[in-house]
């Protein structure tokens, strides 16, 4: 079959700095290729230049699009090429469109810039799209604003804007990053099913190996602006020819790998991880959470209601026991995460730490139980002060505690989690993001917590960068009987780290068990939900 | 939203610029560079003023009649103004004072009003602003108020009534400062306390309260760093406003009383003459316009240093 | 919408009611007594007496205020031995000076202050907003480095230095137009305007100055926005990318701005009046406060703060206009 579209040695490059070192590949009607990479390896760079849409940068090389080249063409044939042959769907459906203007007239706007339609027709056929992409209701949402969209409802909508004009290649960047597992499930399934129905060829960057693992038949990894390696989906898989392809396989986390288990000498084996991963039931709770609840109150005055956040949860975890909180956007667990740690106060309910009730301390009399209780925050810049070095930062809370030799602790820390004691005086932009994220622990470690709260901590961050935060977070585990609060989207990532896992779901725990236990047999509906929309590395036989 | 907030707010986010940095940037800012030679050389013949009138030879209370076209209403007889070797830049028309040694002697109220006008209001904002942004919710439901009513004044207006019944004992260019402090606090506070309350929901703050840190030392340690970059944006630009305000209160009378000379009222005289001697429009008005631009493109240029992201703006 | 507008109302007379007690306050229990300020400095102490009670200078603070609040409502008699005048609402007193009630007052000079400002607002807004975003899609050009100058020179320099070399250049040097003097729209709407044109632009080449600050802002960001990319991607024009898209996200802030501002434009309205000498509620004001009219001051500001609060009220309804996302509440 001829290609659709045909790329030869792309290149773009920022001042003297290439994003894109001469990429080519070749895309058939109704394929599918997916583009894996970290961030920095250029696979947005790429996507934005198929339809030239870099600003200030140098892209040299062809594109050819059904014969066409799309580099080369005049003012007036790139915008007709533009939607009419190849369409784009960005990451953020926040800010997409135009908050300005209802989603129907937008999408009318597109096609009547392209077919010179009548209003009217444009109207309808905006209505006709948004139906097909399976928004309910179509003709009432059609006149909605995007501000009253959910995320994955504005994604379907700009698939129907490049529905309307029924393109020959689909690029999708990063589709569903910002969207939660069972919305991203659906939305590539509506990709598929597009694809099948109308031939387009789909061409679909993420940094998610799973995603791309599960949509696309060729796929094509990136690094550094360059293609490392490409070649169908099994064959990559099951075979990966790069050593980095090989190292970033090996760094995904899966619903099926074995948990990150390290063994520290001063305490051979933890007595639950040999047998059946029972939580270690003979020492009291470290801390224990019973029928807590916060409510948040919002709608207008005089119809004010209170909007439970975190709805009646009980739970308990045991001194150095990992317990895991998964939940989707909404479920509540990141209030959860600040409720525990009194950042946020409830609104009833009891906390109770090592025995004592802290459920309704005061600032001061919280404060000598701090030092137990320690939190390690999801973005590792925000909650670094960018205007003191991070040596200030590691040192402040051990300063606050009053401890002597507060700049040397801090020096030893900063060793242990593997950032150079030299660097004690560099100020937070000048580290990587999973450099920041040691910072950030290490901060927590300072005063010597029993109990570190982690809220989402891996989130922001690649996965071969993700697979070593979580390997120091094991060992610092087993080294300091450390238990840990776990919260995250990411079900794969708390296999990984904890011994038990608590399913959240608006505000309630729906399901709470031994992680082995509950991924392998759920029991409540949302749970086998939730794990069957996560995408997975099909290929059976894994590398490892 | 005034300019000024919009300005400040352009310097807002924790920029990761550090204060060594800032310098060079600034310095390496031609235009920034030469308005800050200017505001230096101006200030330098402020202070200088006695000097510099006692090198011409002249003061500038002294009137000299004989200079003056009685036939013409009072005009400076002489072109331009009158401007001789004796009087460098000519006399006043009506009463034949030296324009040189009052220009001179004006600068000094009101550079000086202008910046101790600022500082003060500065102090006043901050803390106003601090205290709103950190204090809790009931102190900022009355501070806030409290800042939007300041804000919602017209300011000269206020001043002007200030001026008119504070007892006259004090000396004016005091009163002056004061008057313009009293009604301009406004916007440094409002901008203080929306930056206060962004940084105090940043995570960063939430780690040191995770610390045990207590408030005071969060306020001092974690958030006042963050206020720096704006803040001093905001300052800059408030020299060259208040030098406006002053010129402002001076043209309407309510400044400096008259043998104390500033450029305002010079201006303010200078209505009834525009016809007859256009030099005295232009030697004041020029200076005030240069001094102005000048204190205006050094602000432009410490928004740049603080914030290089915001060059676009 | 209907609980927005209560509590607008209620914020804003709220708001009114502690400005009026500052200013009222302020200025009549400053040191120096009113009564002889109102009667003049060859009073006797008898006639000093009379003035007093007829004022209600005699009675405790609280109750002048409270009298003052009713004659805003309901209007109140001031009663001097056998004759009663009566003070309509809203009753702001009678001037020192001339013994005008201050409503009236403040009433005849209202149309030239509205002249003067509502007419150099409009072209400060049309040449502020044009000219902002002409230099925002002009960047790097001539164009962008000169309307930037001529923005920088307009925002720092004051109103009566602008109007001097107004004056200077087109009534002196080059005569072609009339030192301004007002001349009322309903007697002779040419003449109005041409008396008018130099104030005007001098009092909007200041506002112009920040409009034009303000429009460029807005329109960079708005064409640096995701949303617009999204546009350019699916083969929209850039000239409808501008018209359709950047256009309203840079005039958002503008609406807003306009309002925010008013209490600014009035302080320059009010310079600009004293020098062109226009028979504005400015000059008035500036009269007042030299010659201490305590009634007019306190009338003057009243006024103002009632625009700028009703002002901001009406800039929040605009921006909800605009913007589908902001939820009046």
């Amino acid at each position: 079959m001829t290609p659709v579209l045909s790329v030869r040695d792309l290149r773009v490059r920022f001042g003297d700095r290439e994003a894109v070192g001469g990429v080519s590949f070749d895309l058939e009607p109704g394929r599918a290729l997916g583009v894996v990479g970290e961030s920095g390896s250029g696979k947005s760079s790429l996507a934005l230049a198929l339809a030239r849409l870099h600003v200030g940068a140098d892209v040299t090389g062809s594109v050819l699009l059904d014969g066409t080249d799309v580099l080369a063409a005049s003012g007036a044939d790139l915008r007709r090429l533009r939607g009419g042959r190849i369409a784009m769907v960005f990451q953020d459906p926040l800010s997409s469109l135009d908050p300005y203007l209802r989603v129907g007239d937008q999408i009318a706007e597109v096609y009547r810039v392209h077919t010179g339609a009548s209003r009217r027709a444009a109207a309808a056929k905006a209505v006709e799209v948004l139906d097909r992409v399976g928004i309910p209701d179509a003709p009432r949402r059609a006149r909605a604003h995007p501000h009253e969209f959910s995320g994955g409802m504005v994604q379907r909508a700009l698939i129907a804007m490049a529905l309307a004009l029924e393109p020959r290649v689909l690029v999708a960047d990063e589709p569903t990053t910002a969207l939660d597992v069972t919305v991203q499930a659906r939305l590539l399934a509506l990709l598929d099913e597009l694809r099948t129905d109308t031939g387009m060829a789909l061409l679909l960057v993420s940094h998610d190996f799973g995603v791309v693992a599960e949509t696309a038949d060729d796929v094509l990894v990136m690094r550094d602006g360059v293609a490392v390696e490409h070649g169908p989906v099994d064959g990559v898989l099951r075979t990966p020819s790069a050593r980095y392809t090989r190292e970033l396989l090996r760094s995904v986390p899966r619903l099926d790998a074995p948990r990150l288990r390290v063994t520290s000498p001063a305490r051979p084996e933890a007595p639950g991880a040999t047998e059946g991963h029972e939580p270690p039931r003979g020492r009291e709770p470290l801390l224990r959470v019973t029928d807590l609840r916060r409510d948040f109150v919002s709608g207008p005055p005089l119809r004010r209601r209170a909007v439970p956040a975190v709805d009646g949860v009980s739970l308990e975890v045991a001194p150095g026991e990992a317990l895991g909180v998964v939940g989707e956007s909404g479920s509540g667990k990141t209030t959860l995460a600040r409720l525990v740690v009194r950042l946020l106060a409830p609104s009833s309910g009891r906390i109770e730490f090592a025995g004592r009730d802290v459920t309704r301390l005061s600032a001061r009399d919280l404060r000598p139980s701090r030092r137990d209780l320690q939190m390690v925050f999801q973005d590792p810049l925000a909650s670094l002060n960018p205007r003191r070095t991070v040596g200030d930062s590691i040192a402040d809370p051990l300063r606050v505690l009053g401890e002597p030799g507060a700049e040397r602790t801090a020096r030893d820390l900063m060793d242990r989690v593997g950032l150079d004691p030299g660097r004690y005086d560099a100020y937070p932009h000048e580290f990587s993001g999973g450099q920041r994220q040691r910072v950030g622990i290490a901060r927590a470690l300072g005063p010597g917590p029993r109990l570190l709260v982690c809220d989402e901590p891996v989130t922001s961050l690649d996965v071969s960068t993700q697979a070593q935060i979580l390997a120091l977070l094991a060992e610092l585990r087993a080294e300091r009987d450390l238990a840990l609060l776990f919260v995250s989207h990411d079900l794969a990532v708390v296999r990984r780290v904890c011994d038990r896992v608590a399913v959240m779901r608006a505000g309630r725990v729906v399901e709470t068990g031994d992680v082995d236990t509950v991924y392998d047999h759920p029991e409540d509906g949302y749970t086998r939900e939730l794990l069957a929309a996560v995408p997975r590395l099909v290929a059976l036989d894994p590398v490892v | 939203m005034t300019l000024l907030d919009t300005e400040a707010a352009a310097g807002t986010d924790p920029a990761p610029s550090r204060r060594g940095g800032a310098w060079r940037r600034l310095l390496a800012d031609r235009s920034a560079l030469a308005a800050l030679v200017l505001v230096g050389l101006l200030a330098l013949a402020a202070l200088a003023a006695p000097l510099l009138t006692a090198l011409e030879g002249q003061d500038p209370t002294t009137f000299h009649s004989r200079l003056l076209d009685s036939a013409r209403g009072g005009v400076p007889r002489g072109a331009l103004g009158g401007i001789s070797g004796d009087h460098w830049l000519g006399v006043e028309p009506g009463t034949g004072r030296d324009v040189f040694a009052r220009v001179v002697h004006g600068a000094r109220v009101s550079l000086g009003v202008a910046l101790a006008a600022t500082v003060l209001e500065l102090v006043i904002g901050i803390a106003i602003g601090l205290a709103a942004g950190l204090g809790g919710r009931r102190l900022d439901a009355v501070l806030g108020r409290v800042i939007e009513i300041a804000i919602a004044f017209p300011s000269l207006l206020l001043a002007l009534a200030l001026m008119a019944i504070v007892p006259q004992s004090v000396p004016r260019p005091v009163l002056v400062a004061l008057a313009i402090t009293a009604v301009n606090w406004g916007n440094i506070a409002r901008v203080t306390r929306a930056q206060a309350m962004s940084l105090r929901s940043r995570e960063y703050v939430d780690a040191a309260r995770l610390a045990g840190a207590r408030p005071l030392r969060i306020a001092l340690r974690e958030i006042l760093p963050g206020l720096a970059t704006p803040l001093m944006v905001l300052a800059a630009l408030k020299v060259p406003n208040n030098i406006v305000n002053e010129a402002g209160l001076s043209f309407l009378g309510a400044g400096v009383r008259p043998p104390t000379p500033s450029w305002g009222q010079m201006l303010s005289t200078s209505t009834t003459w525009f016809q007859t001697d256009p030099a005295y429009v232009i030697i004041p008005g020029g200076l005030l316009l240069v001094t102005l631009l000048a204190f205006s493109l050094f602000a432009d240029g410490v928004r740049r240093a603080l914030d290089p992201r915001s060059v676009r703006v | 919408m209907i609980w927005f507008l209560t509590r607008r109302v209620l914020a804003t007379v709220a708001v009114l009611l502690v400005m009026s007690a500052i200013v009222y306050g302020l200025f009549y229990l400053m040191p120096g007594d009113p009564a002889v300020l109102a009667c003049g400095k060859r009073c006797g102490p008898e006639q000093l007496d009379v003035t007093r009670h007829k004022l209600g200078l005699d009675q405790a603070v609280h109750l002048q205020y409270w009298h003052f609040l009713e004659g805003l409502v309901a209007g109140r008699d001031y009663s001097s031995g056998p004759d009663v005048d009566h003070c309509a609402a809203p009753c702001l007193g009678y001037s020192f000076q001339s013994d005008q009630p201050v409503t009236s007052l403040l009433l005849d000079r209202l149309p030239v202050s509205a002249s003067l400002t509502l007419g150099a607002l409009l072209l400060a807004l049309v040449a502020g907003v044009g000219a902002g975003m002409l230099s925002a899609l002009r960047r790097g050009t001539l164009v962008e480095r000169l309307i930037t100058g001529v923005t920088l020179l307009g925002f720092s320099t004051p109103v009566f230095l602008i109007g001097l070399v107004l004056l200077l250049v087109f009534c002196a040097w080059l005569k072609v137009l009339p030192f301004p003097s007002y001349v009322p729209l309903t007697r002779n709407p040419a003449e109005w305007a041409r008396n008018l044109v130099l104030p005007w632009c001098a009092l909007a080449l200041i506002e112009a100055a920040l409009f034009a600050r303000v429009a460029r802002a807005g329109t960079l960001e708005t064409l640096a926005e995701d949303h617009v990319r999204t546009f350019r991607a699916y083969g929209v024009s850039e000239r409808q990318v501008v018209r359709r898209h950047a256009l309203r996200g840079a005039l958002a802030p503008v609406a807003t701005l306009t309002a925010v501002e008013l209490a600014t434009i009035i302080v320059s309205a009010m310079l600009t009046e004293s020098m062109f000498g226009l028979p504005g509620i400015g000059k008035l004001a500036v009269e007042s406060t030299t010659s201490v009219d305590l009634p007019v001051i306190v009338g003057v500001t009243l006024l103002s703060g009632t625009a700028v609060v009703i002002a901001n009220a009406a800039a929040d309804l605009l921006h909800a206009a605009i913007d589908p996302r902001v939820k009046l509440a």
